[in-house]
Order: structure tokens, then C-alpha cells, then sequence
């Protein structure tokens, strides 16, 4: 699926955290969106996932409106929050059978699909533990499976290895990019580590809420004259 | 979507909340000791003070115990439905509130859901509280735990649309201490759940119109005519009036960037 954002502007109070940002993510695609702590990564997950409303510009969703149609948009998306968002007293399967019965799908369904997403995560052991008793790796990985539930074509994670050790983090990055390859599913991954970022990845690069890069990694370095997407990175931000 | 999604979720949304329910149950048993406290200590201190004579719904003198029950049922899903809505958008709830706003259903929906599934839960502590209430003779008719859930359903729709209201709209009181000061105790005092509301007149005639005003007292006497199956139209359709307009503020007005759900947001 295809996902248009167009001229995105947003403000909180007096303070503009985007400044016209527009971009385009491509049906089955890997996307970095990197930026510095405080660079407007958060609010624009807000925007896509309507926790915040739109201020001016529109995301377009396979050619649907977020701002027209937004329960059309929404049954599309997949999100992963920044922070942990899984009830951790409930079971591993309670709290997938929770986000699905929110999509509307009956219990019946809900647990084929989940024991399948859990299979494929290498969970499926685990699905009566309490989520409390499971290591940050494992519940990053019931909330990737939760978010996969209701089978959407775009997959949204906010820094999703915050708080993970290096093998988590690598393990968790290279899971979500065999299912852009297996699933076809578009992946917008922020983050502001670079390692997490491959050369070949499409890259977005915010800064004070600028969209200041927007092409394949070592594209950009080339236009840059950098050696690597890090010396970018710290040119165009002043970080890392 | 069809009536059929609409379905799936009001079930997943109430079978969470009793799972959760049941995960902390100490927490919810805990919170019965307030009432209890009122009904057995601070009732057998007053009950010699304050003599009640015969008013409706009863039908001979009563008890002092057997005038504030319903005033205490009101009183558990009034700290529940504060406690409930203020975690909903600061605390504890906010990542299921994440989850809960990703949903395609109306924002609306999800929300009055979510509310009626807190107060079930609620409803449910008011009747073990009215079970252990049998234990100091407040004993209504059988069929009255039965007339009385419609006006209990009501009443935690009603507070928990205004506590997420008060929490989404009024950023002072965004911890329970403030609630606690400025919107539970003036409504729990200033109704008609401790003391019939003509004692109130005699003592102060201004006081008095304030717990007229006061949409707490409503769904005190609502819940008290039905337990003792009698009907106060008056009670119901206000209390109903004033859940309706709540729910409708709370739902359409409801912002998550007022909240903590999308985290801190920048200074």
C-alpha cells in the first residue's frame, strides 16, 4: 500500500513541532525515519495514527483520506508505540485477543490469528504467561504480532528498541524486514539510532520538524559528500 | 463496519475490564472498606444524633444504616468512576487507551464502552457491598437488587463521563488528591446521601438548592426509590438527562494530545 503524506504542518500551542512535511512510502518498503530526540518523529506517528488531528495537509492512505475516511485508514494501519502499551497483569494471548476484538473480529478468529502470528514469532509457549513475566525483547515482539492481528498493509513503529539490548534490537530489526519481504508490508521505522539503518534503506531525515533528506541511504550521503549515513546524520542534525 | 465489529469489541472491552478486574481483585475487596467504615462505624455514631422520620420510599422509621446505604452505593462508583476516568488519560490505563483509540470503530463508541465496562465492574463492588450490608440489617426487598441495577448502570455511566471529562479538560486536577477535594467529597457532601435533603433546608435554605443542583443527589434517591421498588421519575429522568449531556461532552470532546496518552509533549 502506498502512503501519501502531503504538506503536514502541526503546532502545539504557539510552538511548530512540522514544518510542511510531505513524503511518500512505497507498497512493501522499509522506511527509516530518523531524527533527533525532539525532531517531530512522535507527533508525526501521532498524525498517522489520529491520536493527534490534522492542522493542515492530509495523509492519503491506497488514495483514502485520513481526514475523509479515517475508519477505512485506521483498519490499514499497524502501530507499535514508543512506550509499552501491552496490559502486563493480562496474558500474552488475552492481549491480543483485546486488540482484535477492537478491530471487530470474533474470538474465533481472533485466536486462529493470534496463535498464527505467535507460531511465527516463536511464542506460541508463552501465549498463557502474564506479559510481565516476559524479557523487553519478547513483549516488542507480542506487540509487532498484535499490531499484525488485523493484517494491515502498513506497519508504524515508534523507536520500538528503546530500552533493548543490542542482540534484541538487531534480532527485532531484522525480524521486521522479513516481513516487508515475506508479507509485502510497508514499514515506517524511526528511530535515532543509526546503526538500526541500512544503506539501502529509504531514509527520512527530520530535524526541528524539517523533512531534511528523503531518498535511499547511500543516495544521500552522495549528495551530501559524506562517507556514511552517521556523517550525514551529524551534518544535516548536528547529531550523533 | 458492521453490527457484528461493533459487537466484537463492546465484548472484548468489557471481558478485558473483568479480566482485569479479577487480576486485582485485592485492590477492588480493599476498596469496600470505605463504605463499610461508613456504614458500620460512622452510621452507629450518627444514628443516635440524626433521627429520620418517615420519608419515601420507606415506609416505617428506619434505620440510620438503611437511609446511607444508597448514599454509599453512589459513594463506590463515584471514588471508582474518578479513579477510573483519571487513569484512563494519566496513569495506569493509558497504554490500553493507545490501543483502545487505534481501533476503526467511532472514537465515541469506544469511549462510552469503555466507561459502561468500568462501571459494570463498579456495579459489581455495590452489590457485595450491599450483600455485607445485610449483616447490619439493611435488608430492601428481593426484587429491589434487581429494580436497582438500571438506576446503578446510570449512575457509573453518569460520573465516569464527567470524570473524563474533569480529566481530559481541567489540567489542575490531574491527580486523585485534587479530584478527591474538589469533585468527590463537595458532591458526596452536598447531596442527599448522608442526610435527607428538608434536614438541609432547615439548617441552610443556599445549601440546600446546591444539593438540589447537584446531579449526585439524583442518582442517590434514583438508586434508593428503585432498590425499595419505588419509582421517582424525577430522579431517573434527570439522571439520565445529565448522563446523556456528559457522555456527549466527555466523547466529542475528547482530545488525546489534553492527555498522556501520546507521552510528555514538548514544553
Amino acid at each position: 500500500m502506498t502512503i501519501e503524506a502531503r504538506n503536514i504542518s502541526f503546532r502545539y500551542g504557539d510552538k511548530p513541532v512540522l514544518k510542511e512535511v510531505s513524503f511518500t512510502l512505497t507498497s512493501g518498503g522499509f522506511h527509516a525515519l530518523l531524527g533527533p530526540n525532539g525532531a517531530g518523529k512522535s507527533t508525526l506517528f501521532g498524525l498517522l495514527t489520529r491520536l493527534l488531528a490534522l492542522q493542515q495537509g492530509d495523509v492519503l492512505m491506497a488514495g483514502q483520506s485520513l481526514k475523509k475516511q479515517p475508519a477505512e485508514a485506521m483498519r490499514k494501519i499497524g502501530v507499535v508505540f514508543q512506550q509499552n502499551a501491552l496490559d502486563l497483569d493480562l496474558t500474552v494471548r488475552q492481549n491480543l485477543l483485546y486488540h482484535a476484538a477492537l478491530h471487530g473480529l470474533s474470538r474465533k478468529e481472533a485466536r486462529i490469528r493470534g496463535d498464527r502470528e505467535l507460531e511465527r514469532f516463536q511464542l506460541l509457549e508463552r501465549a498463557n504467561e502474564p506479559v510481565r513475566k516476559l524479557n523487553g525483547g519478547h513483549r516488542r515482539r507480542v506487540e509487532i504480532a498484535r499490531a499484525l492481528l488485523h493484517e494491515p498493509s502498513l506497519l508504524l513503529l515508534d523507536e520500538p528498541t528503546v530500552g533493548l539490548d543490542v542482540a534484541s534490537r538487531r534480532g527485532l530489526n531484522d525480524h521486521v524486514r522479513r516481513l516487508c519481504d515475506s508479507d509485502g508490508l510497508t514499514v515506517l521505522w524511526a528511530t535515532h539510532l543509526i546503526e538500526e539503518v541500512r544503506p539501502e534503506d529509504r531514509v527520512l531525515i527530520l530535524h526541528e520538524g524539517k523533512l531534511l533528506a528523503d531518498g535511499a541511504g547511500h543516495d544521500i550521503c552522495e549528495a551530501e559528500g559524506t562517507r556514511d549515513l552517521a556523517e550525514t546524520f551529524h551534518t544535516l542534525t548536528g547529531a550523533g | 463496519m458492521k453490527a457484528a465489529h461493533y459487537w466484537h469489541c463492546f465484548v472484548g472491552i468489557q471481558t478485558r475490564e473483568w479480566l482485569r478486574f479479577w487480576q486485582q481483585r485485592t485492590r477492588f475487596a480493599s476498596a469496600l472498606v470505605r463504605p463499610l467504615l461508613w456504614l458500620v462505624v460512622f452510621a452507629a455514631g450518627f444514628r443516635a444524633v440524626l433521627g429520620i422520620s418517615i420519608i419515601p420510599p420507606y415506609q416505617t422509621y428506619i434505620t440510620y444504616e438503611t437511609y446511607i446505604a444508597p448514599g454509599l452505593c453512589g459513594m463506590i462508583i463515584l471514588f471508582n468512576s474518578m479513579q477510573g476516568a483519571l487513569s484512563m488519560v494519566y496513569d495506569r490505563e493509558l497504554g490500553s487507551m493507545r490501543v483502545l483509540l487505534m481501533s476503526p470503530l467511532p472514537r465515541p463508541f469506544l469511549l462510552v464502552t469503555k466507561l459502561l465496562a468500568m462501571g459494570v465492574v463498579s456495579v459489581g463492588q455495590v452489590y457485595v457491598f450491599l450483600l455485607l450490608a445485610l449483616l447490619v440489617d439493611v435488608e430492601p426487598p428481593l426484587w429491589g437488587y434487581l429494580a436497582v441495577l438500571p438506576a446503578l448502570i446510570l449512575t457509573s455511566l453518569m460520573l465516569g463521563a464527567l470524570g473524563l471529562l474533569i480529566a481530559t479538560w481541567i489540567k489542575q486536577l490531574e491527580n486523585f488528591a485534587g479530584v478527591m477535594n474538589f469533585v468527590i467529597f463537595p458532591m458526596f457532601f452536598m447531596s442527599s446521601a448522608l442526610y435527607p435533603l428538608w434536614r438541609m433546608n432547615e439548617a441552610s435554605p443556599w445549601l440546600y438548592w446546591i444539593c438540589q443542583f447537584n446531579p449526585f443527589t439524583h442518582a442517590v434517591e434514583a438508586i434508593r426509590f428503585s432498590l425499595y421498588l419505588e419509582w421517582n421519575p424525577t430522579a431517573f429522568g434527570i439522571t439520565a438527562s445529565v448522563t446523556v449531556v456528559f457522555a456527549l461532552l466527555a466523547t466529542t470532546g475528547f482530545r488525546p494530545q489534553r492527555t498522556k496518552i501520546l507521552g510528555e509533549k514538548p514544553a
